[in-house]
């Protein structure tokens, strides 16, 4: 895709002015906490200038680089997913009238037309699996319609992949494709940006572009590429479906339930996994009552409680159930696997538990 | 109109902090007050220990023989039980006391007089002792959990109880994982969850004080706090602090206590 212009680094505020100027709560990623989290951004000071981050199973950790770079770091722990399928939602309300009546009402929520800046190409992949889920099926959802409506997309191509990214091998970067209005690609000087959409071609008339020098588009292909060749680990490539299942009693599940806490943080950090838990949560008096639907995971026991009876009771069949879910029925549900190489269960999970290497492990040859 | 169901609020060996999570409401105790009679509740200034009710909350773990004659009273005069904090459901941050070295002989080393002590050989939770109807962990509880409890009750439902990790809650308030960022010895994997993930969206680490979750992994979070660089004494006092007597962490205590020894 030929760029549409080049934006120079100092140019970053023209873009989120912008934003705003369009309507646009701008959400970026910023500096909080030791991680690289997103949220509202109005000024290009906040953005990660200068920070790199350093990935492994289990552990994290942020540090500053003589750098002007402002995207040389991979993904933190979260993806688009919490700013639309949210983590608490209230579904509807219950009351009780004066006359013994009950009144419900729905609580669609009031979204706010949100752009977000720093997409990587395996949250863009993700997003794709979840508007299949929530908006594709029988039964859309209207929470997440609403919040997905007025969503504006502005990638990064990723050129600073963790230790344990592995999108190449699930085919979902480090390149952003598709699915985006508009997608920068850092180099020295600035960014290459290339619009994905009318919106974001429109948009980019809005900006201080100048034209793209071909020296800047081969320096953009030489760090994705080399970004690429860099990823560490790798999922196998074909279709685990019925590998998986042929290995249901593989001793391995026993073996990684001894070091799976069960705390179901690869499921949260997860951009694909849409597990939730709905509940009642009425007022002291007794006269209402809030549908609140919360993010749950199959780690948990909830999970699989039905009328009284824990279906998956100990941890070997709670990650058994994710893995075969992520990399198996995911096939057959939505036409490919749920896993689209963020890596981002690896890093989160306390105990670092390597997703590659459990499915290598079970899938592996010899078991098929 | 029908009578109020009647409430008593007792507390047995405790530090008082529970019954706080009541008297801390403002405008929802008053609510609570037209909903429900509340007959004994010293705290608030209701005294009818030996009254019956319908539904009793218990502060405090059986730590002496007057405890241990009292709560069978309360038992037989409520007709719901509901054990609140640590105390009351686990024995409470006073059960260390249980794994005492030569039982009850460091008493005569902290008391003057240590004849006027009269305690059971164990600080014990509740429903080591009577039939509880639900318990309600935490130490301290929060409002939300004592005033969903009577709800709960008033419907005539068995109240929600958390059984999930810190972590589940900790991940949908966007925390940053303390223990994966920065090391921390964080508690959150194996600690049942219900304070709304306080500590770690605090930046420190959860030091487990709403005891064990369902379903927790006290083995494999014990060897990674060792990756972390704690000591198999220092691992072991992560699991004996508030909920010691709790069996998954007592449990886990031990092992890393005679790890310890082991070392030494």
């Amino acid at each position: 895709m030929a760029a549409t212009g080049f934006l120079l680094r100092g140019h970053m505020q023209n873009l989120l002015d912008a934003l705003r100027a369009a309507g646009y709560r701008c959400v970026g990623p910023q500096v909080r906490d030791g991680a690289i989290i997103y949220d509202t951004l109005s000024q290009a000071d906040d953005l990660p200038w200068g920070w790199r981050d350093e990935q492994k199973p289990g552990r994290y950790r942020l540090g500053r680089h003589d750098s002007p770079w402002g995207f040389a770091w991979a993904n933190g722990p979260q993806g688009l997913k919490p700013l639309l399928f949210a983590s608490a939602d209230t579904l509807q309300t219950a009351r009780r009238t004066d006359e013994g009546a009950l009144h419900f009402e729905s609580a669609t929520p009031h979204a706010i037309a949100t752009a977000v800046l720093g997409v990587r190409a395996c949250d863009l992949a993700a997003l794709r699996l979840q508007d299949q889920h929530f908006l594709e099926g029988l039964v859309p959802d209207p929470h997440y319609a609403a919040r997905r409506a007025d969503l504006f997309l502005i990638a990064v191509h990723c050129t600073h992949p963790a230790a344990t990214c592995f999108c190449v091998s699930t085919g979902d970067g480090p390149r952003a494709e598709h699915g985006f209005d508009l997608a920068l690609g850092e180099t020295e000087e600035g960014f290459l940006g290339t619009a994905g959409s009318a919106a974001g071609a429109g948009f980019a008339k809005r900006l201080p572009l100048r034209a793209a020098e071909p020296r800047e588009q081969d320096a953009l292909e030489a760090r994705i590429t080399a970004a690429a060749a860099a990823q560490q680990r790798s999922l196998p490539a074909r279709d685990l479906r019925a590998a998986l299942f042929a290995n249901l009693r593989h001793p391995r599940w026993e073996e990684v339930a001894t070091r799976c806490l069960s705390c179901g943080n690869c499921t949260a950090v997860c951009p694909s996994c849409f597990c939730h838990a709905q509940s009642e949560e009425p007022t002291l008096d007794g006269l209402s009552s809030m549908s609140v639907r919360r993010w749950d995971s199959c780690f948990t026991q909830g999970h699989s409680a039905i009328h009284g009876i824990v279906i998956r009771a100990d941890t070997r069949q709670r990650y058994r159930q994710w893995l075969t879910h992520k990399l198996g029925s995911w096939h057959d549900q939505y036409g490919r696997s749920g896993c689209v190489g963020c890596g981002r269960c690896i890093t989160w999970c306390p105990v670092g538990i390597d997703i590659t290497e459990e499915a290598a492990g079970i899938c592996g040859s010899g078991h098929v | 109109m029908d009578a109020k169901p009647r409430l008593a609020v007792h507390k047995f060996s405790s530090c008082d902090g529970c019954q706080l999570a009541f008297l801390n409401q403002g405008a929802e105790l008053l609510q609570l007050a037209t909903l429900v009679e509340i007959v004994h509740f010293a705290q608030a200034g209701f005294v009818a220990p030996d009254a019956t009710v319908d539904m009793a909350f218990v502060e405090g773990s059986i730590s002496t023989p007057e405890d241990e004659k009292r709560i069978r009273l309360v038992r037989k005069n409520s007709r719901y039980l509901v054990a609140i904090g640590a105390c009351a459901t686990a024995g409470g941050l006073q059960a260390l006391r249980n794994r005492a070295p030569g039982g009850a002989g460091w008493i005569a080393e902290i008391y003057p007089q240590p004849g006027h002590i009269h305690a059971l050989p164990a600080s014990t939770a509740v429903s080591a002792h009577v039939p509880v109807d639900a318990e309600l962990w935490g130490c301290p509880v929060n409002g939300r959990q004592v005033l969903d409890a009577v709800r709960g009750r008033l419907f005539g439902v068995t109240p929600v109880v958390e059984t999930d990790k810190v972590c589940l809650e900790c991940k949908r308030q966007q925390g940053v994982c303390v223990l994966v960022a920065h090391g921390a010895p964080c508690m959150g994997p194996v600690t049942r969850t219900g304070c709304g993930a306080l500590c770690p969206r605090l930046h420190r680490d959860c030091y487990a004080c709403y005891g064990p979750a369902e379903n927790a992994n006290t083995q494999a979070l014990g060897r990674r706090l060792a990756d972390l660089g704690l000591s198999p004494a220092a691992i072991a006092r992560r699991f004996l602090s508030i909920n010691n007597a709790a069996t998954a962490f007592r449990d886990a205590g031990d092992r890393w206590q005679e790890e310890d020894h082991g070392d030494a």
